[in-house]
């Protein structure tokens, strides 16, 4: 039953030195938070394209830039808190707009980052990223997975947001379960007919013990894991308000602008009669506290999805 | 080339830009002109590059990070070459590729997207270290408003310029002493100017930015200092080349109207005429 702990950001860091020998122009940009982003295992490898930015994220965004106007296939990291509202107008102009071939990835995304509090807890990237033209913006769910997207970040071209959580995470998938992933088509893990949760980076595995847990009393649930915010799998959207009538959109950010409102453009453009529910951060600021305290009182876990779910039912 | 024919090409490029200006009816004339010399030094006389291929990787960049001088490049790169300059008039109209303020993806020659104050700089640090990792001779050069360096971006990239020893690169300062709301020490004092960038670890050069020769010797003096970044301070005047524009901080961001235009125009064919007569 317990699955294997890692931790995606260790995944970035090795996906990184894989790409090293494969992309020569591959440069990575930290801002001295190398040893938490993991960027530092390219750095040891390929000290002379780890280029340290200090404590200077604006800067490191324009950068990045400009490397990117020169070929050069830049991966930028730092805290998903700094490496979006802090150099939102930086990535604007110089990555979306210009369409630059720029790869934001960032780590401690959402509250389960813990204790060091709201300043560190990023729950408004997804929307922010999500509303800037040209952006892709994926959130993986695991280390496979986070693996496996940042080697097809490096493949397409363009300016993409990736974000992961700062905690460990049960292995969802062997890397063969994945070979045939692509940005932009969300994984129908678990299938199911009563009821989908449509789900992104930490939610996926909640997900999938809730989906343990519904089966107990018979409800049958599709886990979809929406690893890609942008571009949305709108046809999955829709097969799935239409096969199960009831959608449950669960994610590490504020209910408004991330994957529960990318979910809910699409259910009232198309018409679409079905149940909803978002579960997320819901327009509020956290705190300080364990991750599994954050989770249980922000009501972002297996037991509250589970609840949510029956309730949902019920209607 | 001569300097008194690169003084009559800069003489062309400030008609330019008022009559752009002019039609567009909107648009920034005071820091375009006060510009207008330091980009007829650097593509007429010293950059290394080729308008007929304007992505050569191996060219020399210069990059604009004070995007409200926009007329004054685009037409630059126009009487450069890169773009016919019939284009110039249809600035900041429906489906023209001269927006307001410059676009990379739109514009053969422009290297960057600017307009927000304060990335130009941080731009050109990625060009140099991309030049510096490949092992690449091209030059980069920037320029910056003095306003501009109100932006702590300015300072995070003046900084980082210093700590990887970009040689490769040269800034430029428009020192006007005028920003929207008035004198740029009322506003929020700058000086020393020298004195920050030295601090910062750069190497200073001053040079008057409307005396062509100077502009030219001072580039050459930036080129061949090593292991540092150079800033090139340039006195300049705003609104320049045109008198009642001359340290008019209203014309800023305001366009001339029909008769400001057209006494302009007059003023500055007298200009080209005295300066074809001297050649």
């Amino acid at each position: 039953m317990s699955k294997k702990m890692v931790n995606p950001r260790n995944a970035y860091g090795e996906a990184l030195v894989e790409l090293g020998s494969k992309y020569k122009n591959l440069v990575v940009l930290d801002a001295d938070l190398s040893k938490s982003t993991k960027t530092i295992m390219f750095g040891k490898k390929y000290p002379e394209r780890f280029l340290e930015m200090g404590i200077a994220e604006a800067n490191m965004i324009t950068t990045a830039a400009g490397l990117a106007s020169c070929g050069k296939l830049p991966f930028v990291s730092t805290f998903a808190v700094f490496a979006t509202g802090r150099v939102y107008d930086q990535i604007r102009m110089d990555l979306a707009y210009s369409n630059a071939n720029v790869k934001i990835f960032a780590t401690h995304g959402g509250i389960s980052v813990g204790k060091d509090g709201v300043s560190h807890q990023m729950i408004e990237d997804i929307a922010l990223m999500r509303v800037l033209p040209n952006m892709t913006v994926i959130a993986p769910s695991d280390a496979t997975q986070t693996k496996k997207i940042v080697h097809l970040m490096a493949e397409k071209r363009g300016p993409m947001y990736a974000r992961v959580g700062r905690a460990d995470a049960p292995l969802i998938y062997e890397k063969n379960d994945i070979n045939d992933m692509k940005i932009g088509k969300g994984i129908t893990v678990k299938d199911g007919s009563d009821i989908s949760i449509i789900a992104c980076g930490t939610m996926v595995e909640p997900a999938l013990e809730s989906q343990k847990a519904l089966k107990k009393s018979g409800i049958a649930t599709r886990v979809i894991d929406m690893h890609t915010l942008k571009p949305l799998d709108e046809k999955l959207v829709i097969k799935c308000a239409k096969e199960t009538n009831t959608i449950i959109t669960a994610e590490e950010h504020s209910i408004i602008g991330g994957l529960g409102a990318a979910v809910a453009e699409i259910i009232a453009e198309k018409n679409l009669k079905t149940n909803f529910l978002r579960m997320g951060i819901k327009d509020m600021f956290c705190e300080s506290g364990t991750p599994a305290d954050l989770l249980e009182k922000y009501e972002l876990n297996e037991k509250h999805m589970v609840k949510f779910a029956k309730n949902l039912l019920k209607n | 080339m001569k300097i008194r024919e690169l003084e009559i090409i800069a003489v062309k490029i400030r008609k330019h830009i008022i009559e752009m200006l002019y039609r567009a009816k909107s648009g920034h004339p005071g820091g375009s002109l006060s510009t207008v010399d330091a980009l007829v030094a650097l593509y007429f006389a010293h950059m290394k590059h080729n308008p007929k291929r304007p992505n050569d990787p191996n060219r020399d960049r210069f990059i604009l990070s004070k995007g409200h001088a926009a007329p004054a490049l685009y037409a630059t790169l126009a009487e450069s070459g890169y773009f016919d300059v019939k284009e110039l008039k249809k600035l900041r109209t429906i489906n023209s590729m001269l927006q307001g303020h410059p676009v990379c993806t739109y514009v053969p020659g422009v290297e960057a997207s600017t307009g927000s104050l304060g990335h130009g700089l941080s731009f050109a640090n990625g060009v140099a270290l991309a030049g510096k990792l490949d092992k690449k001779d091209y030059k980069v050069y920037a320029m910056i408003g003095d306003g501009e360096t109100g932006e702590g971006q300015i300072w995070e990239a003046a900084a980082v310029a210093s700590h990887y020893k970009l040689d490769n690169l040269t800034a430029m300062i428009d020192r006007n002493f005028l920003q929207i709301d008035g004198r740029t020490e009322d506003v929020l004092k700058l000086e020393s100017v020298r004195d920050r960038w030295s601090s910062f670890g750069w190497k200073v050069i001053e040079a008057d930015g409307h005396d062509i020769e100077e502009i030219l010797n001072a580039l050459k003096k930036a080129n061949a200092h090593k292991r540092q970044p150079s800033m090139i301070v340039l006195t300049t005047t705003k609104g320049k080349g045109v008198s009642f524009m001359e340290n008019n901080v209203d014309f800023h961001g305001v366009p001339p109207n029909e008769m400001e235009r057209n006494l302009a125009i007059e003023e500055l064919n007298l200009a080209q005429k005295k300066l074809e007569a001297s050649l």
